[in-house]
């Protein structure tokens, strides 16, 4: 704690293996610290902390003020007990807080990594991790701290890991270490590495790092691209070993987490306001006390001396005045009640509570329930007008499917009837023993043409098998694991496996598939990678026969100009569908080939090469040669892949926006793919006017751009207008209005840029949407044009900005805050989303994935995006309602219960005399009333949840802050005084003449102020139980309990005993008894009452009745039941309940624009890495070492346990040698038996057996023809075999399947399992006898 | 919330309908057919009551007579002003007429107009403890009191502060102008303060078989008292020291500057008072000793009879007359509303 800060490091300096010396240097351990206090410092600085709130110091400053005798109206305890329970209150509240920081934080140190410690691996907390340790990650594991790679398992050090925690870029990156070090291998030579890194100081710069490693005397640089950052997950990587350099607080992550800004809601920004504006209030009415006490003591004090002589330093009226005016000011401190923020904050608690314990925000795939992170901002969730959605993770699911597809003008995929039966999902396994089970295809006419042999379908996906650059990984046999660079293509080859062109392996020459159950090799002739510009790929490959072929794949814009202008007809009729694709949201493909001849190829190879060995413009020239190659070719069909939304997107985005909500997306991605998504989320609709898109690189063409997007959405809206204008008055006025302005702006228009004219741009009508791209968002957000930015942007229905960085959506976000005044939210779920999270007034995580950056940055968390209408609709409603009624009847009550002094002020010679007892005046705030109040605040609804997401108008009240206003504060202080005026001036009439019955003066002070005490507590309980809506028991309990516990505590003060013990403090001994039995006082109370009450239930049976708000009605309708399941209500949840995540429920027109898009999250590069062969695993050698390394792993373990239903149950035996090559075949025991089963409509795979384990021996001996990546083990078992070939023992050989006896038992169960659905076409028997072969 | 629940929902929310927010309630709505009818019937309740409270205040008799210049009264009010001749007795006579007969219990009050009881300072100028006999603070009296609490000679006094101190001090004398000559009418002195004033907030230090003045010794009376605490009533020695039923009443503060405070109650046990008090004339002597020309005050002598709910007090039925008045127009009022453009729920329509 109290260490000394080494000063700001220069460099920094890391010996591997030397904990010595790097302890010199005083690094920061990899323990995190995001906690406040502890044990110790918790009490002082937590005290220190509340003080500096303005309203506790306030109240300390009034305690002082009490403790002075001559000002003191009060005793010291009326202020001292609530301040106390304000403090307490908090500080639980921050202990708790903290504790659970504490909580996570030790969560997140006490994590296992390994460490290799004196040559061996040894388990070590995080937090035990030390600058200098070398540390083994394994696939899936999260780095632990900022590494340098060393060595990894894959060739050449590389290692995939995935970024999303850091910068949300869910696409894979490739890693690599420096070569000297990707050489030491494993852990042995690891162990005596002893480099030495010197590098930057910890700084939060992503995407930069420069070091350098001295090793056996020499240098080598360092870079980015060869460290892992901590919150990085290793992707695709058996294991690697990396050296800390950076660890805990000094981390880019942590480095990158700033600390996080204090949000206030708007609510508590107006609270605060009025809590101002009260505490002038507050003077002033101290000041007309002390000018009358002035008067007063001039007049009638003066002479009073006798009597009471003034205090000792009083000498004259003056200072009695100035003495008169502090006492007032701690009398009339309770408008501003003390227990005002400790109450908002307990509901606000509340509020959160509910929203963590909503089963209908939980997610129960990811187990993952709602979280409200900061507990303060709930009632701003009642008042979003912006959400700022990120995309990917948020809107989708970050998962493509191929959906549909387009083969010689026939479309497949089709969803065959949206209200007809759920069409059944293809089972592929009988047809293809490789197919992906995952895999969902809903259309069997596309697996009959692949069945019967269509040469089209074949071609089709013979192209989707080899034009990619997907990377495969056998592990077992069949057990093929494809690792896209992008998702798209992933699902592109996964579609083609199960079709039955299985994409095996390749080598940086060659591409061996499986094509319908025979192996097939490819040689691949070349890669013309896929770059931006381009937008398409293709490979060039020469099949078994010799035939060269180029495949290509690209955005159909591009594609169709390069065809062969032979089938104009096929070109229309895929056109066709690509529209009707693209309508539906999904990202299309177009797919072409052109058969090559041999000169063709020698011909533009040499060009290639030539171009290849370019010292300058070596890009251009490759491009140029790309494209004179890709011409004239043939048209196979269209791909359409889906971008899985979340469930329930389409109608979250609906609902919302019916909501009045504007939602804004903010991604990376690509234009293409933002708009594609925009489609298919209903954000964007074919029905909308005109949709803008600003691309302009320069500010000119930027500021252009908008400014024509301005007219025309005047011009469109304008005959739009005029259209209707017959018909709707009100469009009249606008239309008049704009016809005004734009002449004026117009002139205005010759003499300089005219500002956005904003009272136009507030009425355009019709729908427009904008999309913006990154490089023109970083112009339109410059000063002088964000507020042209910001009209044309707020006239649009939908807004979408791609490539967009993580600091200018922050940027987005701050300008509609500033320009707008509105409440805005944002919701995404990586890091790079965090700066826009942090900077919106409401910042919502998605958690349940991987990343929790974004969640540990956000306010709430939940794992759907659809949640939020429910956050919005629901819980933001009935907390901005609650928090508003609360706030009303809070002013209100401590009105009431304050200006009674005022008033009592001109009767007792403003001598500060209070009206109540201190106890009651105490006791008041924190215990007669605010309970019911807060059951009030916690509890109430107007409408119930199921109605507000029917009704999403109900929301607007909120959005325009109707309810709790400056308005709505003065009439609720007016009311306030109303009451006080009632309550002191009807008793004062009263009992000033009153008696009791036994002719006892009634008018004795302490009669009076028990009378009026209770027609207070009274009139604020009928009060409360008129303003809450929804009476649950708790309400009950709190309404009735409060008055019962006026009554006991009043009871109790003013008894007999506590006057024994204290007489000076309990003076009013007897008086409730004396004054509650006289009916003269109950007259009073019931008087005083009925006339509070009265007025306000008049007004309130008005305003409902004449000027029913739509919650009102809605509550009308339900309660009289008039209408029974409301059909207009119901049309809005249940019609878009009907839009499926699927395709079916197609709302807008279809047609006219296509939004083709190679929408890969792609990057260029991948083609070259493939041909350079640097991620190919080199000899079968490497290979079995590594398998024997690694085949114990659990991972490994846990894989074949999931995939066991189609895997080798291993055969656990050495002696049945043909066991394994048969299984390494591409049949497994199981799909054999069930291809057996159901043989006679599968003969062509059956044929196949036979052939597979041929080019598998044969491979395996060959070094030359790389054998298909078997999984390591069974390469190793078979290489085992070749090399010692009876020399093993069985032993050996079981020990090598780590797991055999466990994975037998499961795999069987499994089996049988599976066997049990073939019951019926084959005895069970059968199969057991089978796989004990 | 503690339990751990196994399975892969874990982590559910409870079902329960609290943590839902689905807790049955009751929802209420301001409704024509509720509200009206609530109204019409406050109108009506308010309206009975208002007239029952009339009736019933008619039946009483009430009579001010504001004697600080009255009758001869007027030569001690003279005097009263030069403090010189503060310990100077001064008895006057002030005369009054009853026209109806007071039937029932007659109750004498005094009152102050313009004599501020409710000051802070003035209301906090005593010694609770004192004044329930605490040994302690006899003898040490609270610095609330201050400058009351010693005298010069730094003897405490007993009691203590502003407001025992300036106890009203005139006493009066009743009589009845009969045919057969004049009648002192009984006034009843004790009973009149509050039962739990009497006996539990106010106590003598207990006197262990010493006499009260023994047990006074050593404190002095307040400066503006002819008679020490212990001698307030010479005529029953029980009523002397704090438990004094007069200095009881004045220590039990007004609320209001102008208040009236219980002297005695009417005493029928023989005639011609059985009844009350007969019409006729009656004369009242006072020993005039309380000054309030200092502060420009008035005193009264108050008789009244007394009703279930008190004493004679027209605010209170007039009140609930206009109060149930109010309401019905409002009613009405609302009613009209209602069904000009509210009726059937006709707004409730989107």
């Amino acid at each position: 704690m109290f260490r000394k800060r080494p000063p700001p490091e220069e460099e920094r300096k890391v010996r591997a293996n030397d904990r010595e010396y790097n302890e010199k240097f005083q690094y920061a351990s990899n323990c995190i610290m995001t906690s406040k206090y502890n044990i110790v410092t918790f009490l002082p600085v937590n005290l220190f902390e509340q003080f500096q709130e303005v309203a506790n110091t306030y109240f300390l400053f009034l305690l002082i003020l009490q403790l002075i005798p001559q000002i003191s109206s009060l005793s010291w305890f009326t202020t001292i007990v609530p301040l106390a329970l304000v403090l307490s209150i908090t500080a639980v509240k921050d202990a708790t807080d903290d504790y659970f920081r504490h909580k996570s934080d030790s969560q997140v140190n006490n994590r296992q990594s390994q460490v290799l410690i004196r040559g061996s691996l040894q388990n070590e907390k995080w937090m035990n991790v030390r600058v200098g340790d070398i540390i083994k990650l394994e696939n899936n594991q999260f780095v632990a701290a900022d590494l340098l790679l060393l060595s990894s398992s894959e060739p050449h050090g590389l290692c995939y890991i995935e970024t999303a925690e850091l910068d949300g870029e869910s696409n894979m990156k490739v890693r690599q270490s420096v070569s000297v070090t990707s050489e030491l291998g494993d852990q042995n030579n690891l162990a005596s590495f002893d480099g030495e890194v010197v590098c930057e100081p910890p700084n939060n710069k992503l995407d930069r790092f420069c070091g350098t490693l001295y090793w056996r005397d020499k240098k080598y640089t360092l870079s980015n691209q060869n460290m892992l950052l901590r919150g990085c997950v290793l992707r695709n990587t058996e294991a690697c070993y990396g050296l800390v350099i950076f660890a805990g607080p000094d981390t880019k992550l942590m480095q990158n987490s700033g600390r996080t800004k204090f949000k206030r809601t708007s609510i508590d920004r107006l609270m605060n306001t009025l809590v101002l504006w009260i505490f002038g209030f507050l003077v002033c009415m101290g000041v007309i006390l002390a000018v009358g006490n002035a008067v007063w003591e001039r007049e009638v004090g003066f002479l009073f001396q006798s009597y009471l002589p003034w205090d000792p330093p009083v000498d004259n009226f003056l200072f009695s005045a100035f003495l008169s005016f502090w006492s007032y000011v701690i009398i009339l401190n309770t408008v501003v009640p003390i227990s005002l923020y400790v109450s908002v904050e307990v509901i606000r608690l509340g509020h959160s509570y509910f929203i963590n314990w909503d089963r209908q925000m939980f997610c129960s795939q990811c187990n993952t329930p709602a979280e409200a992170r900061t507990t303060t901002l709930n009632e701003e969730l009642g008042q979003v007008e912006y959400i700022f959605s990120d995309k990917t993770g948020t809107l989708t699911q970050n998962i493509m499917s191929f959906n549909k597809c387009s083969i010689n003008g026939q479309t497949y995929g089709e969803a065959s009837d949206p209200l007809g039966p759920q069409p059944k999902r293809l089972d592929f396994t009988p047809f293809n023993p490789l197919a992906d089970p995952d895999f969902c295809f809903y259309d069997d006419t596309l697996l009959e043409a692949v069945k019967v042999g269509d040469t089209h379908t074949h071609k089709f996906f013979r192209l989707l098998s080899l034009c990619h650059t997907v990377m495969s990984e056998e592990k077992s046999e069949g057990e093929l694991l494809y690792k896209a660079q992008s998702p798209d293509e992933g699902a592109l080859v996964t579609a083609a496996r199960n079709f039955g062109f299985v994409f095996r392996s390749r080598t940086p020459g060659t591409i061996t598939t499986t094509e319908m159950g025979r192996s097939v090799t490819y040689t691949l002739l070349a890669i013309l990678d896929f770059n931006n510009i381009r937008k398409r790929m293709s490979v060039i490959v020469r099949n078994s026969e010799g035939r060269i072929c180029l495949y290509c794949k690209g955005a159909d814009t591009v594609l169709l100009e390069r065809l062969h202008p032979c089938n104009q007809e096929l070109m229309n009729i895929t056109s066709d569908h690509l529209n009707e694709y693209a309508a539906d949201g999904l990202r299309t493909l177009a797919l072409a080939y052109r058969d090559l001849s041999e000169d063709e190829w020698e011909a533009w190879s040499e060009r290639h090469r030539s171009a290849a060995k370019a010292a300058s413009c070596r890009e251009d020239r490759l491009a140029a040669t790309y494209e004179q190659i890709e011409q004239d070719m043939v048209l196979l069909g269209a791909t359409a892949i889906e971008d899985k939304l979340q469930e329930g997107v389409p109608e979250t985005i609906a609902v919302l926006s019916l909501a009045n909500i504007k939602i804004w997306v903010l991604t990376g991605d690509k234009q293409e793919t933002a708009v594609n998504i925009g489609y298919s989320c209903k954000m964007l609709t074919d029905d909308m006017t005109e949709v803008f898109i600003i691309s302009g690189h320069t500010v000119q063409s930027v500021r252009q751009e908008l400014r024509r997007a301005r007219d025309r959405m005047i011009e469109m809206s304008r005959t739009r207008d005029g259209k209707e204008e017959g018909v709707e008055g009100c469009f009249m006025g606008n239309g008049f209005r704009e016809g005004q302005g734009d002449s004026r702006g117009g002139e205005k228009q010759l003499q300089c840029p005219p500002p956005p004219p904003s009272n136009l741009m507030d009425n355009i009508s019709g729908e427009f949407a904008l999309v913006i791209n990154g490089h023109s968002l970083a112009h339109a957000l410059e000063a002088d044009m964000e507020t042209e930015f910001v009209s044309t942007a707020c006239a649009c229905k939908a807004v979408i900005c791609c490539r967009v960085t993580p600091l200018q959506k922050a940027q987005v976000v701050e300008m509609i805050k500033k320009h707008k005044k509105a409440v805005t939210l944002a919701i995404g779920d990586g890091a790079n989303d965090v700066s826009m999270i942090k900077s919106a007034h409401i910042g919502v995580g998605i958690s349940g994935q991987e990343g929790i950056q974004a969640v540990l940055a956000s306010d709430y968390s939940f794992s759907q995006f659809r949640f939020l209408q429910r956050l919005l609709l629901v819980h933001g409603r009935w907390s901005y309602l609650r928090m508003c009624r609360f706030l009303c009847y809070f002013f209100y009550k401590n009105f009431a219960f304050t200006m009674v002094h005022f008033w009592f002020g001109f009767y007792c010679g403003f001598s500060a005399q209070t009206v109540y007892d201190q106890y009651f005046i105490t006791l008041y705030n924190i215990v007669y009333t605010s309970l019911p109040v807060l059951a009030m605040g916690i509890f109430d609804q107007d409408v119930p949840d199921q109605r507000s997401l029917e009704y999403p108008k109900l929301y607007e009240p909120g959005q325009l802050n109707l309810l709790f206003n400056k308005r709505e504060f003065f009439i609720c202080i007016a009311q306030g005084i109303y009451t006080s005026v009632v309550l002191f001036f009807v008793p004062c009439a009263i009992l000033s003449d009153a008696t009791q019955s036994t002719g006892v003066p009634l008018a004795d002070y302490q009669t009076f102020a028990v009378t009026t005490a209770t027609a207070l507590v009274i009139v604020v309980s009928v009060q409360i139980a008129l303003d809450t809506g929804f009476w649950t028991v708790i309400n009950h309990v709190f309404v009735w309990g409060s008055l019962g516990l006026y009554f006991s505590i009043m009871l109790a003060l003013q008894s007999q005993t506590l006057f024994g013990i204290f007489p000076n403090q309990f003076h009013f001994v007897g008086s409730a008894q004396s004054t509650l039995l006289q009916p003269v006082v109950w007259l009073t109370i019931a008087l005083a009452t009925a006339i509070c009450i009265v007025p306000v239930l008049a007004f309130r049976f008005l305003k409902v009745d004449l000027k029913p708000q739509l919650s009102d009605t809605v509550r009308y309708t339900q309660l009289v039941r008039q209408k029974k399941r409301k059909p207009a209500g119901r049309s809005v949840g249940g019609a878009w309940r009907g839009v499926g995540s699927v395709s079916e429920g197609r709302l807008g027109a279809r047609g006219s624009s296509r939004r083709s898009g190679y929408a890969f999250a792609h990057t260029e590069g991948f083609g070259e890495l493939i041909t350079s062969g640097k991620n190919m695993r080199l000899s079968s050698l490497a290979m079995a070492t590594f398998a024997s390394r690694h085949s114990s792993s659990w991972i490994d373990t846990l894989r074949r346990k999931k995939h066991s239903h189609t895997n080798t149950p291993p055969s656990a035996s050495g002696e049945s040698s043909p066991a394994p090559s048969c299984v390494s075949g591409s049949i497994p025991p199981l799909s054999n038996s069930s291809s057996v089963l159901c043989g006679s409509q599968d003969a062509p795979i059956e044929e196949e057996t036979g052939a597979a384990p041929d080019t598998q021996t044969a491979s395996t001996s060959s070094t030359q023809n790389p054998p298909a990546p078997a999984p390591a083990s069974e390469a190793a078992d078979g290489l085992a075999q070749t090399l010692n070939a009876g020399v093993l023992t069985p032993a050996a050989l079981r020990s090598q399947g780590g797991d055999s006896p466990g994975g037998w038992t499961i795999s069987l169960g499994a089996v049988q399992e599976a066997l049990l659905r073939w019951k019926g076409r084959a005895s069970a028997s059968n199969s057991p006898v089978k796989l004990a072969e | 919330m503690g339990k751990v629940k196994p399975g892969p929902l874990a982590r559910r929310p409870d079902n329960s309908a609290f943590q839902q927010q689905r807790l049955p309630a009751w929802s209420p709505m301001l409704t024509a057919n509720t509200v009206l009818p609530f109204f019409y019937f406050m109108a009506l309740i308010c309206m009975l009551l208002g007239v029952w409270l009339l009736l019933t205040v008619q039946s009483t008799e009430e009579l001010k007579l504001d004697y600080t210049e009255a009758g001869t009264c007027n030569l001690c009010f003279e005097k009263r002003k030069n403090v010189s001749n503060a310990a100077q007795p001064c008895i006057c006579t002030a005369v009054f007429n009853i026209k109806k007969a007071f039937k029932g219990d007659v109750f004498f009050y005094y009152g102050l107009i313009n004599f501020h009881q409710n000051l802070r300072r003035y209301m906090d100028s005593r010694d609770d403890a004192q004044m329930v006999g605490r040994k302690n603070n006899l003898k040490s009296p609270s610095s609330y009191c201050m400058p009351f609490d010693k005298d010069k000679n730094g003897v405490p006094i007993a009691p203590c502060g502003a407001v025992a101190n300036s106890i009203f001090n005139d006493s009066f004398t009743l009589s009845y102008m009969s045919s057969s000559g004049s009648v002192r009418v009984p006034l009843l002195r004790k009973g009149i303060s509050w039962y739990t004033d009497k006996n539990i907030k106010y106590r003598n230090p207990s006197t262990e078989n010493m006499t009260l003045p023994q047990v006074f010794e050593g404190t002095a009376p307040p400066l503006y008292w002819q008679k020490p605490v212990y001698d307030l009533d010479p005529l029953d020695k029980n009523n002397n020291g704090f438990i004094n039923d007069d200095l009881i009443v004045w220590m039990r503060e007004a609320a209001f500057p102008s208040f009236k405070k219980l002297y005695g109650v009417l005493h029928r046990a023989n005639k011609p008072f059985i009844n009350g008090l007969p019409a006729g004339n009656y004369s009242v002597e006072i020993s005039y000793n309380f000054p309030v020309q200092y502060f420009r005050g008035r005193k009264e002598v108050v008789l009244t009879t007394l009703t279930w709910f008190g004493g004679q007090n027209h605010f209170l039925p007039i009140a609930y007359l206009v109060t149930s008045c109010l309401i019905l127009l409002i009613a009405i009022l609302l009613t009209v509303f209602w069904f000009k453009f509210g009726k059937n729920g006709q707004n409730m329509e989107e």
